[in-house]
């Protein structure tokens, strides 16, 4: 073998090799995540763990039921799609159908800007703005209530409305290039036939662009299912059943802010609780695969 | 067009615009209100010395040479194995069941969130590798993370280059790694460096996957050996600081000081990449 034909095996012997670390990388982390998390069923019992109510690991009698904080999750995260996705689709429809000249630029490059903003930047104006004026949305409803626990205005609220704005950019960009990919002729053809033009893109433009936008909002639900430092500060700190002005831990800012002291079981469980978060997330994913293979077969 | 279709166009219309406005404001609000409230902080000596209670100063100067460090340890690491993964599954690979699978578990990892990879980091690298709370065992962990944008990107870079330019320099007796070396990557450089500048914003940014990793230590390595064996010791990174800051310390002027800095970086790096490819396109059009 020459000189040229053996640099030629190495350099795709590398390549392969640096190729397949993304697959090493998945598999040790679900491995992982099923090894780590599933230790504390056999203590607990799966039934108990997962669909216990009661969440007290430090007490003297501690119990580990995460139901609601895996409902904290899902509901938090429902409601800031079902916020974020009409308001960022609106802007997309502007992106796409009415936004012409400079205008169009600065308002898409403030959307882009907005996804780059770190997440704790969205907590820590999150806790500054946001949970001050929810105590005192708290303070006027619950002014005659007596069996209501303030929170100070940290609550589900004010992560649903924190999700909802860190999930907008996502949706619109997506959402913006799948209306632009729908084709000029559909819109001309409604346009001749006398529709109006929000006719045409409410009726023909945004069906059309429909397993797009799909793709846009699953994206928007794994991201705030995900998102964890901005809400564990502006969420609360006790475990709750998920109502607005309840204050609530999720399924990530239950690790974030209980992984640095727990110990023994305890650690166990909040192992348990990224391994339901990881579930979460894989069908999250399997579901974007579905509808991305959809879109690809329609094109 | 009847009356009742017109109002209901302008509703909708305005609708439209009520919505982009929000995004507008939520952008403008959210700038304006943290250099308003952090500009103060923000001096020399805030930037160039360490907090201490004995001399009564305040400054990040540790959580900046920690986040360069982590960026420098990750990016030597990651840009090349996503650019040979790029190169991999572009040039080398044919379609089948290994390419299926590479491409699906670069998808799966863009979509694990950073919360899982800093758990799985703590777990395998900080815990089962023995390297506990330290500078390596957050960026074995971004690696990780910031891989699929790497790989994404080269990848999208190799597809734009023509395959003309394969072909003439096959034809022209090159071989294959020689055209690679020389043709393919050049021609791909923007979008590499793209990849890395958008690869740095998001370590920039993250928090989750390193505070159980990277830990939260903020003084200063002392000389130069300080810094050779700053890696294998804890350091926070500016967001984390600021998490810190703004949570268990309390000290919201430090927080509001190091979310204008990050505010800044996210800036630079943001007109950067549209430099970068604004430059690109026009260099494509001659």
């Amino acid at each position: 073998m020459n000189r040229k034909t053996m640099v030629e095996k190495t350099v795709k012997y590398v390549l392969t090799v640096c190729a397949v670390i993304a697959v090493a990388a998945v598999f040790s982390i679900t491995v992982y995540m099923f090894l780590k998390g599933t230790t504390a069923f056999r203590e607990i019992g799966i039934r108990e763990l997962l669909f216990g109510t009661k969440w007290a690991p430090t007490a003297e009698e501690p119990s580990y039921g995460i139901l609601y904080i895996i409902l904290s999750s899902v509901v938090g995260t429902g409601a800031a799609v079902l916020i974020g996705v009409p308001i960022g689709l609106l802007t997309a429809v502007f992106f796409s159908e009415m936004a012409k000249g400079p205008m169009g630029g600065v308002v898409r490059s403030a959307v882009e800007l907005l996804a780059a903003i770190p997440s704790v930047i969205y907590g820590l104006v999150g806790m500054m703005v946001l949970n001050p004026w929810m105590y005192r949305l708290e303070k006027a409803i619950y002014a005659n209530d007596p069996t209501h626990r303030f929170t100070g205005g940290a609550n589900l609220l004010a992560a649903v409305i924190v999700l909802a704005i860190m999930i907008l950019p996502t949706v619109i960009s997506v959402s913006t290039s799948s209306l632009k990919a729908v084709s000029v002729q559909l819109r001309q053809a409604s346009l001749a036939l006398g529709a109006t033009k929000m006719q045409t893109i409410f009726k023909v433009v945004i069906p059309a662009a429909k397993s797009g936008i799909l793709t846009g909002v699953v994206l928007g639900i794994g991201r705030a299912l995900g998102e964890a430092m901005a809400i564990n500060m502006v969420a609360g700190g006790a475990v709750n059943i998920p109502l607005p002005f309840h204050s609530v831990r999720t399924l990530t800012t239950q690790i974030v802010s209980e992984m640095g002291y727990a110990q023994g079981l305890h650690r166990q469980v909040l192992f348990t609780v990224g391994l339901v978060l990881y579930i979460f997330i894989m069908i999250v994913n399997f579901i974007l695969l579905r509808v991305r293979k959809k879109e690809a077969d329609r094109r | 067009m009847t009356k009742r279709r017109k109002g209901k166009d302008f509703l909708v219309k305005l609708l439209i615009l009520l919505c982009v406005a929000i995004s507008l404001c939520l952008l403008i609000g959210i700038i304006g209100y943290v250099f308003a409230k952090g500009v103060h902080s923000v001096n020399w000596s805030f930037l160039t010395s360490v907090t201490s209670v004995l001399r009564g100063n305040v400054g990040i100067a540790g959580n900046i040479v920690n986040t360069l460090l982590i960026i420098l340890i990750t990016m030597l690491i990651a840009a090349p194995i996503g650019i040979g993964t790029a190169i991999y599954l572009n040039e080398y690979a044919k379609r089948g069941k290994l390419v299926t699978l590479i491409e699906y578990a670069t998808e799966t990892l863009s979509g694990i969130p950073s919360i899982l990879f800093g758990l799985f980091g703590m777990m395998f690298f900080g815990e089962r590798l023995g390297l506990g709370y330290s500078l390596l065992t957050g960026s074995f962990t971004l690696i990780l993370m910031v891989l699929p944008l790497m790989t994404r990107n080269t990848q999208e870079a190799l597809k734009a280059v023509p395959d003309s330019y394969r072909m003439g320099a096959i034809g022209l007796g090159s071989g294959k790694w020689h055209m690679i070396r020389t043709i393919l990557l050049p021609s791909a450089m923007p979008g590499i460096v793209t990849g890395i500048i958008l690869a740095i914003g998001r370590i920039v940014g993250e928090s989750a996957a390193l505070l159980f990793t990277a830990g939260s230590a903020k003084l200063l390595p002392k000389g130069l050996s300080g810094l050779l064996h700053k890696p294998l010791q804890s350091g926070g990174t500016l967001t984390i600081q600021m998490y810190l800051s703004a949570t268990s310390e309390g000290d919201f002027d430090t927080a509001f000081g190091i979310a204008v800095v990050l505010l800044l970086i996210v800036l630079v790096i943001n007109l950067g990449t549209k430099a970068i490819s604004r430059h690109f396109d026009c260099g494509r059009k001659d």
